[in-house]
């Protein structure tokens, strides 16, 4: 597990970040998604089988109409659909290439 | 060849017998691999659909004849991105290929399918099917689209990396399964035996690992990742813009209906044309009066009177399969997820709420995309409240009896506008049925994530979509000819006997079983303003909606003779207030008036509750739109 106070200052939830967000998934953390739909760990399980893993490229490519929900997120060679309030929990870093 | 006769065993009896002799070898992938293209390029014609025992998912089971002249049963399972299965079409994936089922099916063989050009999740799951101790052969389908975009695969090295064969296969091109066929009787000939079985459920951690592991093989068997398909990319830029794009959803639904309404009709006419000739035809043949009415008007005119309804039922699933197939349902679910998640509907929903159009039964049976049970309950139970195809025919036969055919507005039908009315109301009582729902059955619910792959667009297959309409017109003419066909012999029954005593004065029909029937329930009809006849021919739709107009039929031709069994429409002119046809409308958008959905209803929720709950709270919504639409029309004058 990551430092906490570290990735919060550098890093954005999938959820939060707009159109156009390109980065790289440093970290799942599903105590930042509470408003999920799922409990944490269940939530953790589907998104790696959708390919929401650390080290993927994430890039978020649209949004719907209301609210900016659900969102399009291409991971990695696959495109998913998912809600905001799932997404909360991928952790990413802007930039293409990250260190 | 003996392929013709794919007699699938009953599950139980003789099922052991058969895997020792056929090997059965399993088709595993994600959804959208190109998994049924597969299945249908190596199986061809000659495939069957079958329910699993118990469960209504789809059990498709084909055969194919290898070059060695080795025969295989192939199994199509329903696509899943891993074996910790939460709908019920994935559990049927987990249980058929750890062995869990009928032995029928139990695979000797895991053929893992897999889009070439999306290779990183279905690695993951080839990973996984390792874990159950079968044999599993990895097969990179749609290799001619990852290779127009560039993605080389070095398939040797992954074969080698996995410890499992890899072939590729092109399932829409003539001999694109030839390496995959070469591989299965290699494989099948060398008997290989399976890894340990000792699969079980993954927690996250194992999860990780293994997406980590199928990251890691990818970087060393493929050149590049693949980019977003650019066509993709570009349609999706107009279709998923957030107005545009549902601009365009609404723009497809009203051509799709449209089509249904004007394509079917030149096709309709023919064969209600044929059907009447057929009728005139028997009517003047040389047979006893009773059986020629009998077959005029019990058989031909009833069973005619639905067949009627196939065009429009073939071109809707038409729709549906070419939408399905090049990949835009996904969006329709992802533009509609917030709508619908307004009334306390799933996106996913709206898929099956959109198959519900030409039949609530295909519709109820696509809720198993939805993996919450809650959410899937609430599409289960307004699925019935879309207008389905069945109701055409009476919602047709009284508009075009009782509204006028005229112009409003410079531009629309007012027939075409009560049409859309109809519709409109069903969609609203169904967006209001499940907004109670979700307030009234499970509050707590903070409601099912909507996590969903927008696949890659493709060119629907033509062999693919003639494949999928052919099962779905069958299942329909399967209808006429059983249920439908046995309640018209039971409604010529019930208006034809006994027979009016000699000397008398009233119309045969009213000293008929139909009539007593329908005199006895008129003290519950009466405020809506329905007639005996009406209430003779709802008891009978209660097995299939349509069959009320070939009753109505079938009553005003023993009641009225010749003419008015050609006119049913004049006979209702001419018998019906205008309150009573708006009322009987009312009615239909809600009744719960369909046998065979309600017993969809009961094997897919698994429970008689929900099945008596759907059939009440149907009940009385129509009882009280026709009594409202019946006693405000009288108010206004139209008794």
């Amino acid at each position: 597990m990551p430092d906490q106070t570290i990735l919060r200052t550098r890093t954005i939830a999938l959820g939060d970040a707009p159109v156009g967000f390109r980065g790289q998934i440093v970290a799942l953390d599903v105590n930042v998604a509470s408003g999920a739909g799922l409990p944490g760990l269940e939530l953790e399980r589907r998104l790696i089988e959708l390919g929401f893993v650390e080290g993927a490229k994430v890039e978020l490519l649209h949004q719907g109409l209301f609210g900016g929900d659900p969102i399009a997120v291409r991971v990695a060679a696959s495109t998913i659909a998912l809600r905001r309030r799932e997404a909360m929990a991928v952790i990413a870093v802007a930039g293409e290439s990250v260190p | 060849m003996n392929g013709t006769v794919d007699v699938v065993p009953p599950p139980a009896a003789s099922a052991s017998l058969s895997s020792q002799s056929v090997p059965v070898v399993a088709l595993v992938g994600n959804p959208n691999c190109g998994k049924t293209a597969l299945f249908n390029a190596l199986t061809g014609s000659r495939q069957k659909v079958a329910n699993y025992p118990g469960v209504t998912v789809e059990k498709k089971t084909g055969q194919l004849t290898t070059p060695a002249g080795r025969t295989i049963r192939l199994v199509d399972l329903p696509g899943t991105y891993s074996l910790r299965a939460r709908s019920p079409d994935e559990e049927i994936t987990r249980d058929v290929v750890l062995g869990r089922l009928a032995s029928d099916v139990t695979p000797d063989l895991i053929i893992c399918v897999a889009d070439a050009s999306n290779l990183r999740l279905a690695l993951r799951l080839a990973l996984e099917l390792k874990q159950v101790g079968r044999p599993v052969l990895l097969s990179l389908n749609m290799m001619d689209i990852a290779r127009k975009r560039g993605i080389d695969i070095d398939l040797a090295k992954l074969a080698a990396e996995l410890g499992i064969p890899v072939v590729s296969s092109i399932a829409v091109r003539r001999g694109g399964t030839d390496a995959l066929l070469a591989e299965l009787d290699r494989v099948l000939g060398r008997r290989v035996e399976g890894g340990p079985a000792d699969w079980h459920t993954p927690d996250a951690g194992e999860l990780r690992a293994a997406q980590r592991e199928a990251d890691r093989l990818l970087k060393l068997a493929m050149s590049n990742e693949g980019r977003l398909d650019p066509g993709t990319a570009r349609a999706d830029a107009i279709l998923l813009h957030p107005v545009a794009g549902i601009v365009i959803l609404l723009a497809i639904l009203f051509v799709m209906f449209q089509a249904v309404f004007a394509w079917a009709q030149p096709l309709m006419d023919l064969i209600s044309d044929g059907f009447s000739w057929f009728g005139a035809l028997v009517g003047s043949a040389p047979l006893p009066e009773i059986l020629r009415s009998f077959l005029k008007d019990g058989v031909i005119a009833g069973v005619g009177s639905v067949i009627v309804f196939l065009p429009q039922i073939v071109i809707l699933f038409f729709f549906i399969l070419v939408l399905e197939d090049l990949g835009y349902m996904a969006r329709a679910a992802f533009l509609m997820d917030k709508i619908m998640g307004g009334a306390g509907l799933h996106g996913r929903a709206f898929i099956p709420l959109l198959s519900s159009f030409a039949c609530a039964i295909p519709g109820i049976m696509a809720t198993r995309v939805i993996d919450d049970r809650r959410d899937r309950l609430t599409t289960i139970l307004v699925a019935p409240l879309m207008t389905c195809s069945a109701r055409i025919p009476v919602y047709t036969l009284i508009i075009s009896a009782f509204i006028p055919d005229r112009e409003i507005w410079g531009f629309a039908g007012l027939q075409g506008l009560v049409m859309f009315g109809l519709y409109a109301c069903g969609i609203l009582g169904a967006l209001a049925v499940s907004f109670v729902a979700k307030r009234l059955f499970w509050r707590s619910n903070a409601g099912e994530p909507f996590m969903l792959e927008l696949p890659d667009y493709k060119i629907p297959q033509a062999k693919s979509l003639v494949i999928g309409i052919w099962t779905r017109a069958l299942a329909f003419l399967k209808r006429a000819g059983t249920t439908i066909l046995a309640m018209m012999v039971l409604i010529w029954v019930l208006a034809s006997f006994p027979t009016a005593p000699q000397g008398a004065t009233e119309p045969a029909i009213d000293y008929s079983f139909a009539a007593m029937i329908g005199h006895a329930i008129e003290p519950v009809t009466q405020p809506l303003g329905f007639n005996w006849q009406i209430n003779v021919a709802l008891i009978p739709g209660m097995a299939a909606r349509e069959v009320a107009v070939g009753a109505l039929g079938t009553i005003y031709a023993i009641d009225g003779g010749a003419e008015a069994a050609d006119k049913i429409g004049h006979a209702l002119a001419g018998q019906w207030s205008l309150a009573t046809a708006l009322a009987m409308l009312a009615w239909y958008i809600f009744a719960p008036q369909c046998a065979s959905t309600l017993a969809v209803i009961r094997r897919e929720t698994g429970s008689w509750k929900w099945m008596a709950v759907t059939f009440f709270y149907m009940l009385a919504l129509a009882y009280v739109a026709a009594l409202l639409v019946f006693q405000v029309a009288v108010a206004l004058g139209s008794g």
